[in-house]
């Protein structure tokens, strides 16, 4: 018997549990009789925008996700890439962005613990962690707190857990003040043989609980998070998870273990909506019913009730489907690694989901109704119009080129993230060949003569501006950064960031930036294999500006294929390969020098991002670079900067005699870009191959020397790095 | 000639040592799980780095009461050479092998980077192949690394030549903007009276490959190897 609590299901409370009248009416309909409340609940998280995508599904179709290494698709707790010789790389990224705002330390790193599960789900060991980070204005009260908490949450977690965190991004926007960012991407190492899925195929099959015990915390995360937040929202507490990346470690340890024998069928890790999620879409994935006995779910606290534990959102925990007469070796594993073990429910024929609760049926539910049948949305949209160009000769610009390049490096938008990265440990397991600071992080595969590289970008500004173009250039700036490490681009993982889709003007930026996306991604080979999205990032109807992070993923099949940024050798000539148009639009430039952002995000065409980036990758395995770096955030004089700054060594740099704008060529944000070090003898030979390939270069000097010189202004090394170096920490003392 | 590691639930540096161990020195590795109650016969006993139980109650301090340290203070007391690095460190340190304690660092932030150290004491089995006074660059990589002693126990220490590595600066100035940490006197490894057991902060083991940065570290692990050859 269904079993009718004394709660009556009134509108308040379905509007309670973020469901829409008209969703409401639907599930009647489909379940033709009221719901209990367990069932209300189960089916809250279900049709929430986090677990359904419901309003991004009908776009997100429309990207590539096909390509010759991809082994898994989106779809699964993570893509899977294949990089040769029977291993494969898993990894996603995945936003804990609401939870992170209400409490920062437990929030990110729960959402740390939640990316990782996800990988080692799949059979992978979790080999580097990533974020990209997005703050308030500095000067904005809440800033310091949250930027702390996050940064301590993340390296807690990755630290303790014992595993890299090796690179990512971090911004400041006023626009964030109230809704700070959280992306966090996880990859992991597999043979691509054994890699594990969720689909929990055959019945009569045990159902195991595994992890550790379920507990009240994250009730309706998945709710809050398909929600705008208000001033209230610090009401929110009790939604987050708390982690324990000491169980996660265990846990970690103990699937690896397991995974190793021949045992394991199905295996799903509780995320978001917990027990709800993981049966439901283990079910779903096999075409089989599930029963639940709640009876049996080890338990933290006294007396949840069945509501309660299908939706807590406790965290460190996984479910999986064990080849029948290997529960007792399982346990074994679980047990040495002091972890419950626990035989929760059966897979049934009956293609529903039963909970049961203290001899009683509290949800009785067909499992299509809560994955395939779940609401759809084509929201309408408009286009974002484009932006308004503001000359630059109404403004008085300094013409001290150090000077405007001291107060871009010495800015929070511009200077160095040495006190966030040094938190985390980056070096754990021994495979790190490239740490933070680089234009990718590049980590050995354990035991190998080869490597994967990783990294994260989005520049919010010119999606802000330009959602189709601004999301082109992230995916393009990610490619390149990968590139320019040595790496073969391979696979992108997203996380689309974006305010309420329930406003036609930002499903418009949503509409254009996935079109840019995959657009750029069917250009440069590079289909997306994972992603989350992660709407309704607003505050008091004041959205975040669209961040479509994008997460790129590479592989280096030789270990000496890596070069970095760093200038290595006297004498030696800079060259800039790529187009030189001074486009100062939307550029860190006009941020900072100039005082307002105006006009349109520089353009990519990106055939000739292509053009380019084969051209450096070839030059790169030909062994005639000595460093590479991109041109991005800052134009072409602070990438410089970058270069001498990690390798210690100064460079003189050419008087600019052309026809564009000092300014335009020092700062210019122009995409397709890289700078190399290349020998002077080989100079001449790479300028000619470079024309041939129909790819513009231009030499800008030499490395020279302890200090920066600019035409007739210089800078010594020692100021530059202090300058860089300075506002970061000094903030945060 | 084998060396045992020790593993404990939260260790995240066991494999990371084994390899170094194997590698630089071309040692035999037992990895040794901490609920067991002996150590099999060896001929030293590495204590890795990590978090043990999850750092929970004290650093190391559940580690320090696991079966498996009966037989390893047994075996340090007749004259096994025992590292502690990092985490190992704090859990001699609570086992009372070595004196003092780690603290929390002072900037109440966890810190990775590379870190110059100088080496005070080349009469113990680790350290032996370098040369008094050698300065070194090894990564720190610890929340607890703040190393805190009586004032009597740090003259101790200093008098019985007991400190064997600190953290300087490049040219080997003791300085304290080269303290990463707020340890006193800016000690970075002891030893305990006899010298055979060793507690670090700074990981050797990341430091063993040219690819990975450096290469300082490897001399710890061949130093035992000269140590145990003679």
């Amino acid at each position: 018997m269904i079993n009718i609590l004394d709660c009556k299901i009134t509108p308040e409370l379905v509007a309670s549990h973020g469901m829409k009248p008209e969703e409401y009416d639907q599930l009647l309909v489909m379940l033709n009789r009221e719901p209990t409340i367990t069932e209300l609940g189960i089916f809250s998280v279900m049709w929430s925008e986090h677990c359904s995508y419901k309003s991004s599904r009908v776009l997100l179709k429309t990207l590539p996700t096909e390509g010759s290494c991809v082994i898994q698709g989106p779809g699964e707790n993570a893509g899977v890439v294949d990089i040769g010789d029977g291993d494969c790389i898993v990894f996603k990224m995945e936003s804990h962005n609401h939870p992170s705002y209400i409490e920062p330390f437990q929030g990110a790193a729960t959402g740390v613990g939640g990316i990782m599960r996800d990988i080692f789900t799949m059979g992978a060991r979790p080999i580097a962690n990533l974020n990209a980070l997005r703050f308030g204005d500095p000067k904005h009260p809440e800033t310091r707190r949250l930027l702390s908490g996050v940064v301590a949450g993340i390296a807690n977690y990755g630290n303790s857990v014992g595993v890299p965190t090796v690179g990512g991004e971090t911004d400041f926007d006023s626009a964030y003040n109230n809704n700070i960012l959280v992306n966090v991407m996880c990859i992991g190492l597999a043979k691509t043989e054994k890699i594990f899925y969720s689909a929990a195929k055959g019945t009569g099959l045990p159902v195991i609980y595994v992890g550790s015990k379920t507990g009240r915390d994250g009730i309706h995360g998945a709710t809050m998070a398909s929600k705008e937040f208000s001033f209230d929202s610090q009401e929110k507490l009790a939604t987050v998870q708390v982690g324990d990346p000491f169980a996660e470690k265990l846990l970690i340890e103990a699937c690896l273990e397991l995974m190793a024998g021949d045992v394991i069928l199905a295996i799903q890790d509780m995320g978001a909506a917990g027990l709800t999620s993981s049966t439901s879409e283990m079910a779903d994935k096999g075409g089989v019913g599930i029963e639940l006995n709640l009876d049996n779910v080890p338990q933290r606290e006294s007396d949840m009730t069945a509501y309660e534990m299908m939706l807590s959102e406790s965290q460190e925990r996984m479910l999986m489907v064990l080849k029948p007469g290997c529960e007792s070796s399982a346990e074994k594993i679980f047990k040495k690694w002091g972890l419950d073990f626990a035989i929760i429910g059966y897979t049934t024929d009956s293609d529903r989901l039963v909970v049961k609760h203290n001899g009683e049926v509290h949800a009785d539910i067909p499992v299509a109704m809560l994955v395939k049948a779940a609401p759809l949305y084509k929201r309408p949209w408009i286009e974002t119009s484009k932006p308004e160009f503001i000359p630059t000769s109404t403004i008085s610009t300094p013409s001290n080129t150090i000077e405007s390049l001291k107060l871009i490096l010495s800015h929070p938008q511009g200077c160095s993230r040495r006190w966030i990265w040094e938190q985390y440990d980056h070096m754990v397991m021994g495979d790190t060949l490239s740490r933070p600071g680089g234009d990718a992080a590049v980590v050995r595969v354990h035991g190998r003569d080869k490597a994967v590289a990783a990294c994260c970008d989005v520049t919010p500004r010119y999606v802000l501006a330009d959602p189709y173009m601004g999301t082109k250039q992230a995916v393009a700036e990610c490619w390149r950064n990968l590139i320019s490490v040595g790496a073969d681009p391979l696979a992108i993982t997203n996380n689309l960031n974006f305010g309420s889709p329930e406003r036609k003007d930002i499903m418009g930026q949503i509409v254009s930036s996935v079109s840019g996306m995959g657009e750029a991604c069917r250009a440069l080979d590079f289909p997306v294999v994972s992603g989350n999205v992660s709407l309704y990032n607003e505050t008091e109807n004041q959205a975040i500006p669209p961040t479509p992070t994008v997460g790129g993923l590479g592989v280096l099949r030789r270990i000496d294929h890596m070069v970095n940024l760093a200038f290595k050798e006297e004498g030696n000539v800079i060259l800039l390969l790529g187009p030189e148009t001074g486009h100062l639009n939307q550029s860190l430039y006009q941020q900072i020098i100039i005082g307002s952002l105006s006009g349109e995000p520089p353009p990519i065409d990106l055939l000739e991002e292509r053009r380019t980036g084969d051209f450096v990758r070839k030059l790169i395995n030909s062994k005639k670079v000595f460093a590479v770096h991109d041109v991005s955030d800052g134009g072409l004089l602070v990438s410089i900067s970058e270069m001498s700054l990690a390798g210690g060594k100064g460079a003189n740099l050419l008087e600019y005699n052309g026809n564009l704008s000092t300014q335009g060529v020092w700062f210019g944000e122009d995409q397709s870009r890289y700078i190399i070090e290349i020998s002077s003898v080989d100079s001449h030979a790479i300028i000619k191959s470079a024309e041939e390939a129909g790819v513009k270069s231009r030499v800008i000097g030499h490395v020279c020397g302890l200090t920066l010189m600019v035409g007739n202004e210089k800078i010594a090394l020692e100021e530059l790095r202090m300058v860089h170096e300075k506002w970061f920490s000094e903030y945060m003392n | 000639m084998n060396v045992c590691v020790i593993i404990f639930p939260g260790s995240n540096c066991d494999r990371d040592i084994k390899l170094a161990l194997q590698k630089t020195a071309g040692f035999k590795v037992t990895m040794v799980w901490h609920g067991d109650s002996e150590v099999p016969k060896c001929d030293a006993i590495i204590l890795p780095g990590g978090f043990s139980f999850g750092d929970y109650l004290r650093c190391g301090a559940i580690a320090a009461r696991t079966p498996i340290m009966r037989c390893v203070v047994e075996k340090a007391k007749s004259g096994v050479p025992v590292l502690g690095v990092c985490n190992g460190f704090q859990i001699l340190c609570e086992l009372g092998l070595l004196p003092g304690s780690l603290m929390r660092n002072s900037r109440m932030l966890f810190v990775c980077r590379d870190v110059y150290l100088k080496v005070e004491n080349t009469d113990t089995p680790f350290t032996g192949s370098f040369e008094k006074g050698d300065v070194i660059s090894i990564p720190v990589a610890h929340h607890d690394g703040n190393f805190f002693a009586m004032q009597d126990t740090l003259n101790r220490l200093e008098g019985e030549g007991l400190v064997v590595l600190r953290y300087s600066d490049e040219a080997g100035a003791i300085t304290s903007l080269a303290n990463p940490n707020g340890a006193q006197r800016n000690i970075a490894g002891i030893c305990s009276s006899n010298g055979r057991v060793v507690g670090m902060m700074p990981h050797p083991e990341r430091a063993c490959e040219m690819v990975l940065g450096n290469t300082d570290g490897k001399l710890f692990f061949k130093s035992l190897k000269s140590a145990l050859t003679v």
